[in-house]
């Protein structure tokens, strides 16, 4: 803490990842684009490497270090193998559609390392400062992603959007920082928790500062009322880009901001709860009722995701141990089912290219049987249907809002997934009971077929022998963030 | 006790799922021996099934109410693989495993396309029904319970009549939102009582301020399921889309959960509520009745002439139910067995008739008497077990629980009875529309009498509905001590009752 000898095995996963990251970098700039393919596996071997040595030599200790800004724990270990396995998988499936869309560039994979890094460092950071630093050098990689198909209108118009919203919300957060440093005097997660804790009135500079930090971090996460830019940019970027968006940075944003509240805040309890609840119920009614009315299923899956934030703040409301416990079940078993839903949304390709609309499924289950069932999973699955995995984490985390005492949350987020379910089961609907519209070009490649298969084999009833290793695994990440 | 004792439950849910990954790997050349080797399979697989309901029940002891046929194994968290049967559910599960290779019999040439599917999804539904009625753990059940919904969806959606869409909809989302109230309740009495098992939260009692929300949490979802009054809006519509097999397995097996869920849940764990709110369920019960039957008896459809006509059947059993008396409460799980088996029976006579003629319309046909002598016998006997005429299986349970409700209150046993008269009319009536009258159709004159595979199809329902209606004893001793238990331990009397819940023994243990 001192600073006398800097200890850098805590940070170990995120400077190898930082270092292969330029060298990949490097070595694609000298070999031109024909490298993607090459690049693209070395960054996949690269992420899989930093997971192995955070896993085996970091470890579930606490330990912190560069002045108590990186903060390692069992938690940060859970929260980052999901972004390192989302990361991965996002380059695992982009290959083909990169290639016939003729933005193979090496870019595509280097920006992922790069933005995986930031995820880590959010994940990992005790401090406002090392939370904006990561939070940025996130989103910087996101802004070029959303835009990598810069010939085409819509992709560019998403990164711009999604730059010029994200520039904002960054404005409000660096503000919110700003106060809280003002009105506390530390930017440390620890000092500013004992700070608040021990003062004697709260300050109402805090409280706003607090307020605006929340309200950048829910654009980050897509929670209602800074929603706004998701479906937009889920449908402009290209589909394994949207992938990505809809995996790892809403994990890695979600813990952040766990780690914010839960450790930053402890003593203001009552006042972000409030907010929390707020964003929660507003998020889970609005990705209910306006995916009714979609009919792109990229946008169907931005709406969905904005619910699904929702129910997980109902987790982060109950600011309870169990809570945490039960975002982290949430947010595991969300990754798969977004991630298996994308690669399946990736096989959409009739012969004038890909196809993005709910109708062109029609028919499926008579052509492609084996994806209509799997795309019928992640549906039932995402709609929290017993039987598949999506059902456990509904279960964890109103269950833990039920023990917090919040039955009213409960109800409305039962209430709302039940508005929910409408639409999951119309793309089920249509892929069984409508007539074929004609088969899909079969081929995206294995790649994508077994990322399908995989995350639908997890999802269906399968899910019964994984979710109790899952559970304790989550248990043991929440217990170590609250000390 | 041997292995298949010891495990008897987990094989008989694990059968039908081997089953559907044997029908996965079947293929062959011509897909005419394909879709005759998956009916095959289906009938062999569905037939050993209820060949070990039937080990189950000539293992079960009669004489204690205690759960039996119990395997408990660890799952996550406080969470366990739990299941048994008492008197209550043993013959549910006979019954949903009896009915299974008859709709798998029936809808032998009725499904032509997706033979693989729609076996496999039957097969599933099957395992599913069975672990609702034998599952211990609260979580375990309402897995079961809101997993049907997915077999069930689809079997209408895909197989279903001219707006099966519509009403796949209704189905899946009208359960659903009965349902997720009964899971918060679950939660709330997770958390309270620390416990997910049943056995335990039998004995658990309640704070008298919450049983009132955990009744009502539970009653949106039960019924719901039942279906009862003014809720039962989306049954005519899955029974008339759904195709016939779906139909039989919805009347016959998926009704009775929700009967089933107030004898497991709302009574023994919340018996303070239960007594409060019984009124609410005698009104609505007597609405049903009346109703329903009115309803039933300008029907030009006979699907839909018949789904009113459970629902007036199911205010008989949670009429029954909350009487809280033996005769009541035997009267309402004999009825519930009794409709299973009728209601199945009648939606198979539709089900034959509509496969000559494709046509539910009651004007459609006429004079069936004269040109299918067997069917319309059958037709008439199953009328009359619908009706409750003696000597068939409707009788017992309508007149024990007719019995009970003059011991709780004529007035409930005058207005339930004159829903026995609305429904000897209305089912009368369909009788004189369809099999007697002028035969003067050509095409119905066309039509020729049951064949094999229907006469086998009919031949056990037949017996087993004069088999209950003269012998009923044989399907009220396994239920007897578990009910006697059941009331004896929350119902001892009214002022000692919330005592008794406390420190009495133990209900099934």
């Amino acid at each position: 803490m001192n600073g006398e000898t800097l200890n850098l095995l805590p940070a170990l996963p995120e400077l190898i990842l930082a270092i292969g990251g330029m060298a990949l970098l490097m070595l694609g700039v000298f070999q031109g684009d024909k490298s993607y393919r090459q690049i693209a596996n070395l960054s996949i071997l690269l992420l899989l490497v930093c997971m192995v040595v955070m896993i085996n030599q970091v470890g579930g200790d606490r330990d912190v270090t560069f002045n108590g800004m990186f903060v390692t724990d069992a938690f940060a270990v859970f929260a980052k193998t999901l972004v390192y396995l989302g990361s991965a998988v996002a380059i695992l499936i982009a290959g083909k559609f990169l290639s016939e869309h003729g933005i193979a560039k090496f870019e595509y994979p280097v920006l992922i390392v790069f933005a995986t890094l930031g995820m880590l460092i959010m994940v990992s950071a005790n401090n406002l400062m090392s939370l904006y630093v990561g939070l940025e050098l996130q989103s910087l990689s996101l802004y070029v992603l959303a835009a990598m198909n810069r010939d085409r209108l819509r992709s560019t118009e998403a990164g711009l959007k999604y730059f010029v919203l994200g520039a904002l919300s960054s404005g409000m957060l660096l503000y919110g920082i700003s106060l809280i440093y003002g009105f506390s005097g530390t930017t440390d997660f620890d000092v500013l928790a004992t700070s608040i804790k021990g003062a004697e009135s709260m300050s109402i500079g805090i409280v706003i500062g607090m307020v605006f930090l929340l309200a950048g971090l829910a654009f980050k996460v897509s929670a209602v009322p800074f929603h706004m830019w998701t479906p937009d940019v889920y449908e402009g970027s290209p589909t394994p880009v949207t992938a990505f968006f809809a995996a790892a940075p809403k994990v890695a944003a979600m813990a952040l901001l766990v780690r914010v509240l839960i450790n930053g805040f402890p003593g203001m309890v009552a006042e972000w709860q409030q907010i929390i609840v707020f964003i929660s119920i507003a998020s889970m009614l609005v990705g209910s009722f306006v995916a009714l009315v979609q009919t792109n299923i990229k946008r169907l899956m931005a709406y969905s995701s904005i619910g699904h934030i929702g129910y997980a703040l109902v987790g982060v409301a109950a600011g309870t141990q169990d809570g945490i416990e039960a975002v982290l079940v949430y947010l595991a078993i969300y990754l798969t089912m977004t991630l298996g839903a994308f690669a399946a949304i990736l096989t959409m390709r009739k012969n004038d290219g890909m196809v993005e609309n709910i109708e062109d499924l029609a028919g499926l289950s008579t052509t492609n049987l084996p994806m209509a069932v799997a795309i019928s999973i992640f549906m039932f699955s995402l709609a929290g249907i017993p039987l598949l995995a999506g059902f456990f984490g509904k279960w964890f985390i109103f269950l833990a809002a039920v023990e917090a005492g919040m039955i009213p949350l409960a109800i409305i987020g039962f209430l709302a997934s039940v508005v929910a379910c409408y639409y999951y089961l119309r793309v089920v609907k249509v892929m069984f009971f409508d007539e074929s519209a004609g088969a899909f070009e079969g081929g995206q490649g294995q790649a994508v077929s077994a990322v399908v298969g995989v995350s639908a084999l997890v999802n269906s009833p399968v899910s019964f022998l994984l979710i109790g290793s899952l559970g304790s695994a989550a248990a043991w990440a929440a217990n170590s963030l609250l000390f | 006790m041997s292995f298949l004792q010891n495990n008897l439950l987990s094989l008989m849910m694990i059968m039908p799922i081997l089953g559907a990954a044997i029908l996965l790997i079947i293929r062959h050349n011509d897909p005419e021996i394909e879709k005759r080797n998956i009916r095959q399979v289906s009938l062999l697989i569905t037939s050993i099934t209820f060949v070990m309901s039937l080990v189950l029940w000539a293992g079960f002891d009669n004489s204690t109410s205690a759960f039996q046929f119990v395997e408990q194994h660890a799952w996550f968290g406080d969470i366990s693989y739990y299941v048994g049967v008492d008197g209550i559910s043993m013959l549910f599960v006979v019954l949903t495993a009896f009915l299974m290779p008859i709709v798998v019999l029936a809808s032998w040439d009725a499904i032509q396309d997706r033979v693989r599917e729609y076996m496999i999804a039957f097969l599933l539904l099957e395992t599913l029904m069975i672990g609702v009625f034998t599952a211990l753990d609260i979580f375990l059940f309402y897995v079961f319970f809101e997993g049907g919904l997915i077999p069930m969806y689809l079997l209408i959606g895909v197989w279903g009549g001219l707006n099966r869409i519509y009403a796949s909809f209704k189905f899946f989302l009208y359960t659903l939102l009965g349902s997720v109230l009964m899971l918060v309740a679950v939660m709330y009495m997770y958390l309270q009582s620390g416990t997910t098992e049943i056995p335990e939260l039998m004995n658990y009692s309640f704070n008298a301020d919450v049983q009132s929300w955990l009744w009502l949490a539970f009653f949106a979802s039960f019924a719901v399921k039942m279906p009862m009054w003014p809720v039962h809006t989306w049954l005519p519509d899955a029974h008339v889309q759904a195709p016939t097999g779906g139909s039989v397995i919805l009347a016959g097996v998926l009704l009775k959960m929700g009967g089933y869920g107030f004898l497991r849940f709302s009574l023994p764990m919340l018996p303070e509520a239960t007594i409060e709110w019984s009124w609410l369920v005698f009104a609505l019960s007597i609405i049903a009745i009346i109703v329903t039957s009115l309803i039933a008896l300008v029907q030009e459809d006979i699907k839909k002439l018949i789904a009113y006509s459970s629902v007036a059947h199911m205010g008989f059993v949670t009429i029954g139910i909350f009487l809280l008396n033996t005769n009541g409460v035997e009267g309402a799980i004999f009825t519930m067995l009794s409709h299973g088996v009728v209601s199945g029976a009648l939606f198979l006579c539709v089900g034959v008739i509509y496969d000559r003629l494709h046509t539910r319309e009651i004007s459609r046909y006429g004079g069936l008497a004269t040109n299918m002598k067997i069917y319309a016998t059958l037709f008439v006997l199953f009328s009359m077990a619908s009706i409750g005429l003696p000597g068939t299986s409707g009788f017992v349970g309508e007149f024990l629980v007719l019995n009970g409700s003059f011991a709780y209150s004529s007035w409930i046993a005058f207005l339930a009875a004159t829903g026995v008269v609305l429904g000897a009319a209305y089912m009368l009536y369909l009788v004189r529309r369809l099999i007697f009258g002028e035969l003067d159709k050509e095409d119905v004159k066309a039509m020729p009498d049951l064949s094999l595979r229907e006469k086998l199809v009919f031949a056990p329902l037949v017996a087993v509905v004069l088999w209950m209606g003269i012998y009923p004893n044989s399907f009220l001793e396994p239920m007897h001590a578990s009910v006697t238990n059941l009331l004896e331990t929350h119902f001892s009397t009214d002022v000692t009752h919330a005592a008794a819940s406390t420190t009495g023994v133990p209900a099934g243990r």
